[in-house]
């Protein structure tokens, strides 16, 4: 692509603004961590006076958050895995087939994006109560009913991105390759999915957020084994004091591997249609 | 419901498979799960001490020593008070809960109204050394009266004027002040080099509403009417309000920036750390070790009490603290009854009320010296003599919302230096009442 | 990974064997369906076997929840009920009549939310998008520092909510805040500190939270869109001598048109009924100026113990939600089926 002689600085400028809007709070986030309780609660310095690595150790004793990161680890890996396989399903069949009821399903599962939470709390609460004396299966309060929770409220945006992002691959693609004998499930799996990629690890890191940041369903369907990190966090906010420093600092801490995930995912962002054999 | 059950059993098939990949967690849930062996008990505990983590820590030994006395394990969880309200509302809704658990009490008579609870009558409150043993204001905090309460309290508490020792002798003040004006008067002279007289909570919602409580019963204003209806617009009430309001906008002895906290720390933060020089509170005992404030750097005095004359009645403290309940649901009903008694029994209350800078529930837990501290005295004659607990209705909670939140907005409104009138307050105070009579 | 497995073995079962040949059509040539009728039907069934997963969880989680809610609304469920629901008395249409009656406390003080929330809704929408497609349309093409940048707009994006938003309560503390040091005393911009958790800014305050959180998200998606472009179409049209203005508006932008739909409309709901952000930002109790609609009802069904009545106010911003969407659904899908 041809650029114009502006677009260097035009770059420059926004992704810097960006940059730094993103970046400040970051920065405060930092500083704060490793300031003593006592200068975090007085008035606010760029540079700190005192540094005081103290909040990395004391965040393990307050809350135990070790325990809320593994927690919070495999809800949202396991809802994001399983919502993105589930997605791709549903999306190919949207995209590929033409079929009675596409329409009904592809709206329905679109209109449950609207539902406001706080409206189907309570009875999905007590849906996964009885259900977990009927079949015996214990939902409330597991880290089950919270996977199966999340990878559901992540579903109907996966599906339609999914939707969109195959609805870009060229049928010619999978035609081919059902010429080569594939079947349309071959044909998804060994042409599509690489084709989409990049909007296939969009969509799992969507899910993955989706179950790692929710806090509302999280706060009245854990218990203290499985709490997880949304929720945990409050921890630092207790009756007494707010503990900022080692908040600031426990929030570094667990994002240090998420953001670490995500740059091993960009390969797979910008790896774009190069997978696919034909353009 | 019909609906419900059917895609419950027709979805119930998926589910096992999912479920079986990955039940492997330990999401105990209650007292169902352990069915035959009344051995095991849980308890929701609501968070008092410096984290979750030191609560668990503190209530460790005593529950230890229950298992040694009665072979009963308690399995406890500290639940921060962000989750308590949500956490009991579902476990109500759904009947899966625990067994024992703490409320604030100002909670007792809303979620007695439930019936989740069960009720202390006179036998059960017999086992537990009857009715006398407790201290008539913190019980009196757990049910509408005349019905048997809903939990017995296990920490007491209440209002007091908590006032910096060095900077009462700095401006040359000798004595707490004991009336209204004195207090403006000390605060004002305290007011200066950014300093502040007196420190609140402006946007908390609850340290509002019971302030808004409190500031009422001196100006004799009820809350509820007679019949239960609520009367949140009296000309007392509004009168009430803006006293206490005027504390920043007439009298500026607040500073405004106290407008916007509302996280329960922060006004205490300004008095501990010397940014204000009294502050009308509960307990900040581990507040102040926690920053550095010795015990003997600040005095504990009553809130200043109206002139008799005046009228209205000579509250100036709530009864706060917290209340023990036992759910309905619960399986293994004598041991939690056995739990509630040990809790309440005098050791514990001595062990467990030192720690966390609160007050006993029994009177015969005072004998220990710990409790015979200035501080401590102090918070008891109050609670004792003028605190008076908040209206027991079942709309408690309603009234804490739509009041504290009025509250809130009219702090907002003052600090951005709005002229705050009497109508202004009315208005306010009628939109709550309106709100509270629309919703029951 | 538990759900994994169920569809795949299934969805093989559906199209048999694997030298399939007669299926290449993929369904989209309906002129080449093949005339056999085991095939036909295999290939009939493929379609609703993959969304299987999908409808079963949706109606769990979802669908049957919200026609509970629904039920509820037309309920007296109040504390005294919520232990034995089929107790609680019927309300009939009373619990929306209070909600619509504007000139009331609780009406009134619905409609001023609702007021507050489409504003922010259109404001934060509008910015994210933007921002969004401005860093992924900048960040197309390779520069210095590229994966840096991308790493650092996902950050936010990545941190927990309640982490993310409190940094931002912590910033817009009027004495000790970072917000009013850089105003007041760096920048000297204003005289006296302002308040932006209580007031009138604190609408700004949510608002700049809000963007700061969801920007990223908008960004990840269109970037995966702008990846999914074919380097042809670009190729193609520079040899037509098409610059690089000319490529964003014919390529670019209506290439990102399925993407973007899907996006905004996400965006607008989400952003309606976003809880975490005021929630953690105020602390339970929004302002009135940013109370959105949400911690609204919220507030007036769990923390006063009214579900009937907050049931009834989710009924209502779930009707206008689908209303809104239909009508977006319409215009755009008309709009991206003529491109």
């Amino acid at each position: 692509m041809r650029e114009p002689r502006w677009l260097p600085w035009a770059r420059w400028i926004v992704l810097g603004s960006l940059g730094l809007f993103t970046l400040v709070p970051l920065y405060v986030m930092a500083t704060t961590s490793i300031k003593p309780l006592g200068d975090v609660q007085g008035d606010f310095h760029w540079i700190p006076t005192t540094i005081s690595l103290q909040p990395f150790a004391d965040i393990w004793r307050t809350v135990p958050l070790a325990h809320y990161f593994v927690n919070s680890l495999v809800v949202a890996s396991i809802a994001a895995v399983a919502s993105v396989t589930i997605a791709v399903f549903a999306a190919y069949a949207i995209s590929r087939y033409r079929f009675p009821g596409r329409r009904v399903f592809s709206v329905t599962v679109l209109s449950t994006q609207m539902f406001p939470g706080i409206l189907f709390l309570l009875p999905l609460f007590m849906i996964f109560v009885n259900l977990g004396n009927t079949i015996g299966v214990e939902l409330y309060g597991s880290r089950t009913g919270l996977i199966i929770t999340y990878l559901t409220f992540s579903l109907p945006f996966s599906i339609w991105m999914l939707v969109g992002y195959f609805d870009s691959i060229p049928t010619a693609l999978d035609e081919a390759a059902q010429v080569d004998g594939s079947g349309p499930v071959g044909a998804l799996l060994r042409v599509v999915i690489p084709a989409a990629m990049p909007g296939i690890v969009a969509v799992a890191i969507y899910a993955f957020m989706t179950a790692w940041a929710e806090v509302l369903f999280a706060s009245v369907m854990t218990d203290e084994s499985t709490r997880t990190l949304a929720v945990g966090l409050q921890g630092y906010s207790t009756q007494n004091d707010v503990y900022w420093n080692q908040l600031m600092a426990a929030s570094l801490v667990v994002s240090v591997p998420v953001v670490a995930g995500f740059l091993l995912l960009q390969r797979y962002l910008v790896q774009g249609l190069t997978a696919g054999a034909v353009k | 419901m019909r609906i419900r059950k059917l895609a419950t059993t027709a979805l119930a098939g998926a589910l096992l498979l999912a479920a079986s990949a990955c039940g492997d967690d330990g999401g105990s849930g209650g007292p169902s799960a352990e069915g035959g062996a009344p051995k095991t008990l849980t308890y929701w505990a609501s968070n008092q001490g410096p984290s979750l983590e030191a609560d668990q820590e503190i209530l460790k030994p005593e529950l230890d020593r229950f298992k040694k006395e009665t072979g009963i394990e308690v399995k406890v969880e500290v639940v921060p008070w962000a989750d308590l309200l949500n956490r009991i509302l579902a476990a109500t809704t759904s009947g899966q809960g625990p067994d024992v658990l703490n409320i604030g009490n100002t909670w007792s008579a809303s979620l007695q109204a439930t019936g989740a609870f069960v009720p202390f009558d006179d036998t059960l409150l017999a086992k537990l050394g009857g009715r006398d043993r407790f201290l008539g204001p913190s019980l009196a905090a757990t049910g509408v009266a005349g019905q048997p309460p809903a939990a017995v309290p296990i920490y007491g508490m209440t209002y007091g004027l908590m006032y910096n020792k060095k900077m009462f002798a700095e401006a040359g003040i000798e004595a707490p002040p004991k009336t209204w004006d004195e207090l403006i008067e000390t605060g004002k002279k305290l007011t200066k080099d950014g300093k502040w007289g007196l420190a609140v909570e402006g946007a908390s919602v609850t340290e509002n509403a019971h302030h808004a409580f409190i500031f009422g019963q001196q100006h004799g204003a009820e809350l509820f009417d007679a019949s239960g209806r609520p009367q949140f617009d009296s000309d007392a009430q509004v009168a009430a309000t803006k006293q206490f309001l005027d504390l920043m906008a007439v009298h500026k002895i607040v500073n405004p920036s106290n407008a916007e906290y509302g996280n329960g720390t922060q006004a205490v933060q300004d008095f501990t750390s010397g940014k204000a020089g009294m502050l009308m509170w509960q307990s900040i005992a581990s507040s102040a070790k926690a920053a550095g404030m010795g015990e003997d750097e600040y005095g504990v005095a009553p809130i200043p009490l109206p002139d008799p004359a005046q009228g209205g009645k000579q509250v100036n403290g709530m009864v706060a603290g917290i209340n023990m309940a036992i759910f309905k649901h619960s399986r293994n009903q004598d041991a939690a009854l056995e739990f509630v008694k040990f809790m309440t029994s005098k050791q514990t209350q001595q062990n467990l009320n030192k720690v966390y800078g609160s007050l006993p529930t029994v009177k015969d837990a005072y004998d220990d010296p710990a409790f015979q501290t200035e501080h401590i005295k102090a918070f008891q004659q109050i609670l004792a003599t003028t605190a008076a607990p908040l209206p027991q209705v079942p709309e408690e909670s309603q009234f804490e919302t739509l009041v504290g939140t009025a509250m809130n907005e009219l702090f907002a409104d003052v600090a951005s230096g709005k002229q705050v009138t009497e109508e202004h307050i009315k208005a306010k105070l009628t939109e709550a009442d309106e709100k509270m009579q629309a919703g029951s | 990974m538990v759900a994994s497995t169920t569809p795949r073995p299934g969805a093989r079962r559906g199209t048999g064997a694997p030298d399939d040949g007669p299926q290449r059509s993929g369904g989209r040539g309906p002129g080449r369906v093949a005339a056999l009728i085991p095939v036909r039907l295999r290939r009939l069934g493929l379609p609703y076997l993959l969304i299987l997963p999908a409808i079963v969880l949706e109606l769990l989680i979802h669908l049957v929840p919200m026609l509970v809610g629904i039920w509820m609304s037309f309920l007296k469920l109040t504390q005294f009920f919520i232990r034995n629901w089929s107790a609680a008395p019927g309300a009939g249409l009373a619990n929306y009549e209070i909600a619509v009656d504007f000139d009331s406390a609780v009406g009134g003080s619905l409609l001023r939310s609702f007021t507050v929330t489409v504003a922010f809704t259109v404001l934060a929408v509008g910015l994210c998008w933007l921002l969004g497609t401005a860093a992924a349309v900048l960040m197309q093409g390779s520069f210095r520092g590229r994966g840096v940048l991308r790493t650092l707009f996902l950050t936010p994006y990545a941190l927990p909510a309640y982490a993310g938003v409190i940094t931002w309560s912590f910033m817009f503390q009027r004495d000790s805040g970072m917000v009013n040091h850089i105003l007041v005393e760096q920048s000297g911009l204003l005289d006296e500190r302002p308040f932006w958790l209580i007031g009138g800014n604190s609408f700004v305050a949510l608002l700049v939270t809000y963007v700061w959180r969801i920007w990223p998200f908008a960004f990840l998606v269109l970037m995966a869109g702008v990846q999914n472009i074919s380097d042809e179409l670009y190729e193609a049209s520079a040899i037509d001598g098409a610059g690089w203005w000319r490529q964003l508006r014919s390529i670019t932008l209506p290439m990102l048109r399925p993407v973007n739909q899907v996006v905004v409309l996400v965006l607008f709901l989400w952003t309606f009924n976003d809880f975490n952000t005021p929630y953690v930002l105020f602390g339970g109790s929004a302002p009135e100026e940013a109370d959105l609609i949400s911690i609204h009802i919220y507030q007036s069904s769990f923390v006063t113990w009214n579900f009937g009545s907050g049931s009834a106010m989710s009924v209502l911003l779930l009707l206008f939600l689908l209303l809104v969407t239909a009508v977006y659904l319409v215009t755009t899908s008309r709009r991206t089926s003529r491109a």
